[in-house]
């Protein structure tokens, strides 16, 4: 009697679960709409150099999502725009030299700073690094993350100030395992009450 | 100092180990990685990495899980972990060790331990609660670099349910002396107000304090919490905006230190930052937005460097200029601006550009046209972002001038693309068009068609669902219905006679059904040639099985003819012995349906189904046997938000994907639905068409969401959007126009005028004419206050509308087809339920002979929403109004009884309760009867007034509930009334047994003048449970014990009141006010409630706010009580 409409509401239902749960992705979590989602480096050949998620995802799906957009990038004309339309999110991606850095935000935010925000952090590998190449941040990855660290948080700019943040870093690296350590430490310095 | 000494005792093994061996410790660690890195770029092949990773994994796994391995090396081992875990290699083994490593390491190898803890684990993992005490040990600690690290890794991931532990040591840092310190706790505390937004409720004054901070980079850092807060509710910090100006004035007047230059651009991240706050505080509010204009003025200006960083501030600039509450003069710099952004030749610029025209093209669609030409080589340009940009410009500026060209340049670059999500939008958007501008059937079905081919069966669901609805509904015109149909019908016979293999699955399906429905209207077709066409898709190996079932109904409604039934025969044959349930379902009724044409003619009659199926949601008609089980002692219904909660525990599809479902359906339709099963309303009839209606009010809306862009939202014209929803949801009134709901869609408004051009070739003119045609240049900016009547051809009609008609149109044509047979019944049912009272609870207990006249005194809005003939309906009332009690509206249904003398006073003994409004139950020539009821310190008093205008009369009233204890206050039941006076009777309730809403059942038999014959009303009224409720005086032990005694619970997610400080506090305040529910306690995030019914009922309510709602568990020793509490406060909470 009812039969065409059961069939009607199968799809429906079909249809409507996938694309609840396609969204879901990438709602879950995000709160904020001007916090960075994701920061991916990634080399020419597409491998990945280092990776930061601002928003929590199953391994499955950051390897999904990092598959995905390295292909997408990868295959962009040196021209183009440096800004993709990607699921819901917006990539803005830079290449410097052979490394590819690349950011997701929301539609709301701005798409411009994003580009500096890469600029600056290339800065400060730069400055840290002394003229850096994808080599350095290859063997010194743990390196690489921790200038992010100082410089963004929880996706957000925390320090924009590029001799803060080096302050910081290299503040910590002075405990390096060096001799000086002890002396400096003995002699009280800043970084003790 | 002490403490620095132990520490570095501490470490003075591991330096001297390393000094033992001078290097060779340290190179080697590094070399391991670089021999691993090493290792993996000399490999070919992927199969080749996977096997050193493995190899690698295996010995990195062998050595943490030695003992005799040293945090040094385990350092070491970390980066390797992580490295192989970027690569994409589970090393799950490792995470406990990062977390020892940060927990046991000296500052360096903890620095490593906890940046492996942050990359290998998520908010959720469940070892994160093993690195609590270390971070809280750490967060203490004397040195700064260890405090440091701490709190870098709270802002990163930390488990929610442990942030009280660490809070109060945080919100200490907030003083501390350096400046990074408090930053970073500063983003602590932003990251919990992100996760949990009530545990850092009480620190708002500190957000405050460092918003003031001297050192720049924490005030920055607290920006990011003011974004969040004001976000979420900007009325509540309008007060800082001067601050914030200031803010901005000192920043952009170049105040700051030089360090926080970038490029020479003076802090332009703490610009941006300020420039969003801005706009959400300008927004909507003029004397907000006067106080920044100067600054604005300033940032336009000062920006102009040709260097990216400028161009990010001009665009935040742009956009808050026109966000805010417009000034001209500003509007016309910022319009500059954009036009800057859009002739850029950089690309990156070009595409913001497009991007700022989209945001504010509604605003100002001048601007497109000043623009149009360069509009049009984006169109063409060859990078695909820059053309899905313009596409969605050009969207936003479409009328029904320029519909078939923007259309078709949408539907040219969806057959290029190749992105499914962009696909998905395209389509909606393309559908959305092409259903509010069509200029003519054929157009809108071609346009559908490629909708459908092209959208495939990626897009959304109401893309077809909304096409079918369309065509099945109709719109203004019988014979323009008929039209579309037909040529729908003849496009897709084509379609299928051309190569169906081709087309996706939902399209087939869309044609399944118009076939079925409609192929008939074709009268040079045989059916029989469609059933060949359709037989056809059934044997394309391509075709799903959910197809098939489409079309085995398709064809079960065409096999009426001769030709036909043979046809149909052997497909059921084929069929009904299919492994797929549905499938063979389908063929068994094709080959029922198909043998018997008398039993198909009246199930599917031929001519179809004029009007779609009449949805009898409450299921109405199953009331007689409801109670029928229930008196043989079936468990009772349960109602529809417990049913939620189980599922939602139980993890099975959740039915709230919006949050939206309960507030919006428990209006209309958890009454009804609550009540039918005991109550057996006369209600529930028609309201499913009530419960319909609000849900598809709520399905536009989230349609319209998801088809719109946040842009547009944001701009002025949303203003006037959100109201106009809210009127669709919240006024189900039969009598909605279709012109409301044309305006609904249609916001902009248009009036043709072709444009000009200046020099350019011939073909480019030739579109940007038709593209910006209709895009007036005298419009003027602001368009809100224009509001098109409707240019939209396919206009639904209005739900509220068909409803009323349907009932006149069934009758007057007794051709309705299968499904509405069984409507027809309930409809005539409902009919009859007006004219001669078939109230089943008043016949159970009047089993009178005499001829009853109906009252329709109930003060339901249900009732009104059901009444099948609203003619018959002379008092017009609605429960809203009798529940809250506070707004009421002019009557006119009371002029009739002003006379002075004759107006109902409440007896003085009752006059100083709270009583509820006096409203009219039922009325004859002369006689009136109202009733209201009081509210005493321990009884509810029906008070019924009747007024009698005419001559002495002698009068009986009974008043029966089964549910309430009715005790009649006067002696005797016979009572002589004086004419032109008013009578007063009382009766005092009580309750059986709990319910939501009582209902009172009423007879009056009287005889005017006395002695006459006697004649009889009939009435009903309606009160809610609230009115027995008292609240409940009891301190805090007394509760805990009166807690642990109950049995009856139920528990619920319930909205909390949104308010910045104490929403808890709030919310149940709210409660106490509206249901007079006493707060016994509020301990931090739990609250204490309890209540009774009348003196001896007791019920508990345990509150919790928990992710934002408030969690409430409901005891009592009354069973059903806390369940029908629960629905009250779930009212109380929803209503503003």
């Amino acid at each position: 009697m009812d039969g065409w409409m059961d069939g009607w509401m199968d799809g429906w239902m079909d249809g409507w679960m996938g694309g609840w749960v396609d969204g879901l992705l990438l709602t879950i979590g995000i709160t904020s709409s001007f916090q960075m989602q994701f920061m991916l480096l990634f080399s020419r050949q597409g491998k990945l150099r280092l990776q930061k998620w601002y928003v929590p995802l199953s391994d499955k799906e950051k390897k999904k999502i990092t598959r995905e957009l390295v292909q997408t990038v990868l295959a962009r004309k040196p021209k183009m725009c440096s800004f993709l339309e990607w699921r819901d999110l917006k990539i803005v991606y830079k290449r410097y030299a052979s490394l590819y850095f690349c950011c997701a935000i929301e539609d709301q935010d701005n798409e411009l700073i994003t580009l500096e925000i890469i600029h600056r952090y290339v800065e400060l590998l730069d400055k840290y690094f002394g003229s850096v190449c994808e080599l350095d941040i290859i063997f010194n990855f743990e390196k690489a993350y921790f200038i992010l660290d100082e410089f963004l948080l929880g996706g957000e700019a925390q320090e924009t100030s590029k001799k803060n943040v080096l302050k910081a870093i290299e503040q910590a690296d002075l405990l390096q395992e060096n001799i000086d350590y002890q002396t400096r430490l003995f002699a009280g310095t800043v970084w003790t009450l | 100092m002490s403490d620095v000494v132990e520490k570095t005792l501490t470490a003075l093994p591991s330096l001297l180990s390393l000094d033992s061996q001078p290097g060779s410790a340290k190179l080697s660690s590094t070399a391991k990685l670089g021999n691993l890195i090493r290792g993996i770029t000399e490999l070919t092949s992927k199969h080749e990495e996977e096997k050193l990773i493995q190899h690698e994994l295996a010995s990195i796994k062998e050595q943490v899980s030695s003992p005799n391995t040293t945090m040094r090396q385990m350092r070491e081992l970390m980066v390797r972990a992580v490295y192989c875990e970027m690569l994409g290699y589970e090393a799950s083994f490792s995470y406990i060790h990062a977390i020892k490593l940060a927990q046991q390491g000296n500052v360096l190898e903890k620095r490593v331990g906890y940046l492996a803890v942050s990359l290998f684990l998520n908010e959720s993992h469940e070892l994160l609660l093993l690195l609590v005490n270390t971070v809280l040990k750490d967060l203490q600690s004397t040195n700064l670099i260890e405090v440091c690290m701490a709190l870098t890794v709270v802002c990163q991931i930390f488990p929610k349910d442990m942030i009280p532990v660490i809070l109060p040591i945080v919100e200490e840092k907030l003083n501390h002396p350096k400046e990074i310190i408090r930053r970073k706790a500063v983003l602590a505390l932003h990251k919990f107000y992100l996760i949990a937004p009530n545990q850092v409720q009480h620190i708002h004054n500190k957000f405050r304090k460092a918003l003031c901070d001297k050192d720049p980079g924490v005030m920055t850092a607290s920006l990011h919490i003011y974004l969040q807060l004001i976000q979420e509710n900007a009325e509540a910090y309008k007060d800082l905006t001067a601050s914030f100006v200031t803010i901005l004035k000192q920043v952009v007047g170049g105040k700051l230190p030089m360090d926080f230059n970038y490029h020479s651009v003076p802090a332009p991240w703490l610009q941006i930052q300020l420039l969003r706050i801005l706009s959400l505080l300008g927004k909507n509010d003029q004397r907000t937005s006067e106080v920044m204009y100067e600054v604005l003025d300033e940032s336009l200006r000062r920006a102009e460097m040709n260097h990216n960083i400028t161009y990010a501030i001009l665009y935040e600039c742009v956009k808050c200029v026109y966000t805010i509450h417009p000034k001209s003069e500003l509007l016309e710099k910022a319009a500059k601006c954009i036009g800057n952004f859009v002739l850029s030749p950089k690309i990156n610029l070009k595409y913001l550009g497009l991007k700022a025209l989209t945001y504010v093209v509604q605003q100002d669609p001048k601007l497109a046209l000043q623009h149009q030409m360069t509009i049009i080589e984006c169109l063409d340009h060859s990078d695909v972002i820059i053309k899905r940009e313009t596409l969605e410009l050009l969207f936003r500026i479409t009328n029904a001038q320029n519909v078939t060209v923007i259309v078709e340049k949408m539907l040219d670059f969806l057959r290029l693309s190749k992105d499914d999500h962009m696909t998905i939008d395209i389509v909606g958007k393309v559908a959305e068009l092409a259903e509010k501008y069509a200029p003519d059937n054929e157009w809108f079905i071609q346009t559908m068609n490629a909708v459908f081919s092209l959208g495939g069966d990626m897009m959304q669901p109401e893309i077809p669902n909304g096409f079918l609805k369309l065509l099945s509904e109709g719109f203004d015109s019988e014979e323009e219905d008929r039209k579309l149909r037909l040529f729908a019908v003849s496009s897709y016979i084509s379609l299928l006679q051309g190569e169906p293999s081709k087309l996706p699955q939902r399209f087939l399906q869309v044609i399944c059904w118009v076939l079925g429905e409609y192929s008939f209207l074709k009268e040079d077709l045989e059916p029989s040639v469609v059933l060949g066409l359709l037989t056809k898709l059934l044997d394309m190996k391509s075709s799903s099985s959910e197809t098939k079932s489409w079309v085995l109904v398709a064809m079960t409604k065409l096999c009426w003819s001769e030709a036909a039934v043979s046809e149909a025969q052997q497909v059921a044959e084929t069929y009904s012995s299919s492994f797929d349930t549905t499938l063979r379902q389908r063929a068994q009724e094709l080959q029922h349906l198909s043998r018997d044409s008398q039993l198909h003619s009246r199930v599917l009659p031929p001519g179809g189904r004029l009007e779609p199926d009449e949805v009898d949601s409450s299921l109405s008609f199953l009331d007689g046997f409801v109670s029928e089980a229930l008196s043989a002692g079936a468990a009772p219904y349960k109602p529809l938000h417990q049913r939620q909660e189980e599922l939602s525990r139980s993890k099975v599809l959740s039915l709230e994907p919006y949050g939206l479902s309960l507030p919006i359906s428990t209006s209309s339709c958890s009454i009804t639905d609550r009540q039918s099963p005991t109550l057996l309303s006369t209600s529930s009839g028609l309201s499913g068409d009530g419960t319909d209606f609000s849900h598809r009010g709520s399905s536009t809306t989230l349609r319209l969401d998801g088809v719109k862009r946040v842009w547009g939202r944001e701009g002025y014209l949303a203003q006037k959007k959100p109201v106009e929803e809210v009127a669709q949801v919240e006024v189900p009134s039969p009598l909605r126009s279709p012109s409301q709901q044309g305006d609904a869609n249609s916001c902009r408004s248009k009036t043709p005028t072709p444009t000009a051009n200046p020099e350019c070739d011939q073909e480019k003119q030739q579109l940007a004419s038709s593209l910006f045609g209709g895009l007036s240049s005298q419009s003027s900016v602001c368009l809100m206050e224009k509001s098109e009547p409707d240019i939209q051809r396919f206009r639904r009609k209005a739900k509220g509308q068909r409803s009323s008609s349907t009932t006149n149109e069934q009758r007057a044509n007794p051709t309705v087809s299968s499904a509405s047979a069984v409507d027809n019944l309930l409809c005539n049912n409902l009919l009859e339920a007006d004219t001669e009272p078939i109230n089943s609870s008043a016949k159970q207990t009047f089993q009178h002979p005499h001829s009853l006249s109906v009252a329709n005194g109930a003060c339901d809005a249900e009732a009104i929403l059901t009444d099948g003939d609203p003619k018959e309906r002379n008092q017009p009332l609605s429960s809203e109004d009798f529940v809250e009690a506070d707004d009421s509206p002019p009557r006119e249904d009371q002029e009739r009884s002003k006379d002075s003398c004759l107006t109902p006073h409440l007896p003085a003994e009752l006059s100083g309760f709270s009583h509820s409004e006096i409203i009219p139950l039922c009325s004859s020539q002369s006689l009136d009867l109202s009733a209201c009821h009081v509210q005493t310190d321990n009884s509810v008093v029906l008070v019924v007034f009747i007024t009698n205008t005419s001559e002495d009369a002698n009068l009986q009233i009974q008043v029966l509930s089964e549910e309430l204890e009715v005790f009649c206050v006067c002696e005797s039941p016979v009572e002589e009334v004086r004419g032109r006076s008013v009578s007063v009777r009382q009766y005092s309730l009580t309750v059986k047994m709990p319910l939501v809403h009582f209902e009172l059942v009423g007879m009056l038999s009287y005889s005017i003048p006395a002695g006459m014959p006697q004649a009889m009303m009939q009435f009903s009224y309606k009160l809610p449970l609230t009115s027995f409720i008292r609240p409940l005086t009891v301190s805090t032990e007394e509760y805990g014990s009166m807690w642990l005694a109950f049995s009856h619970d139920t528990k619920q997610n319930l909205t909390l009141i949104k308010e910045e400080r104490e929403p808890l506090t709030a919310t149940l305040n709210a409660l106490n006010k509206k249901l007079s529910l006493h707060v016994v306690e509020i301990i931090g995030v739990e609250g204490l409630v309890a209540c009774s019914l009348l003196q001896d009922q007791p019920c508990l309510m345990h509150c919790r706010v928990h992710a934002g709602r408030l969690a409430v568990w409901l005891r009592s020793p009354v069973p059903d009580l806390p369940d029908c509490l629960l629905y009250h406060c779930q009212r109380a909470l929803q209503e503003p």
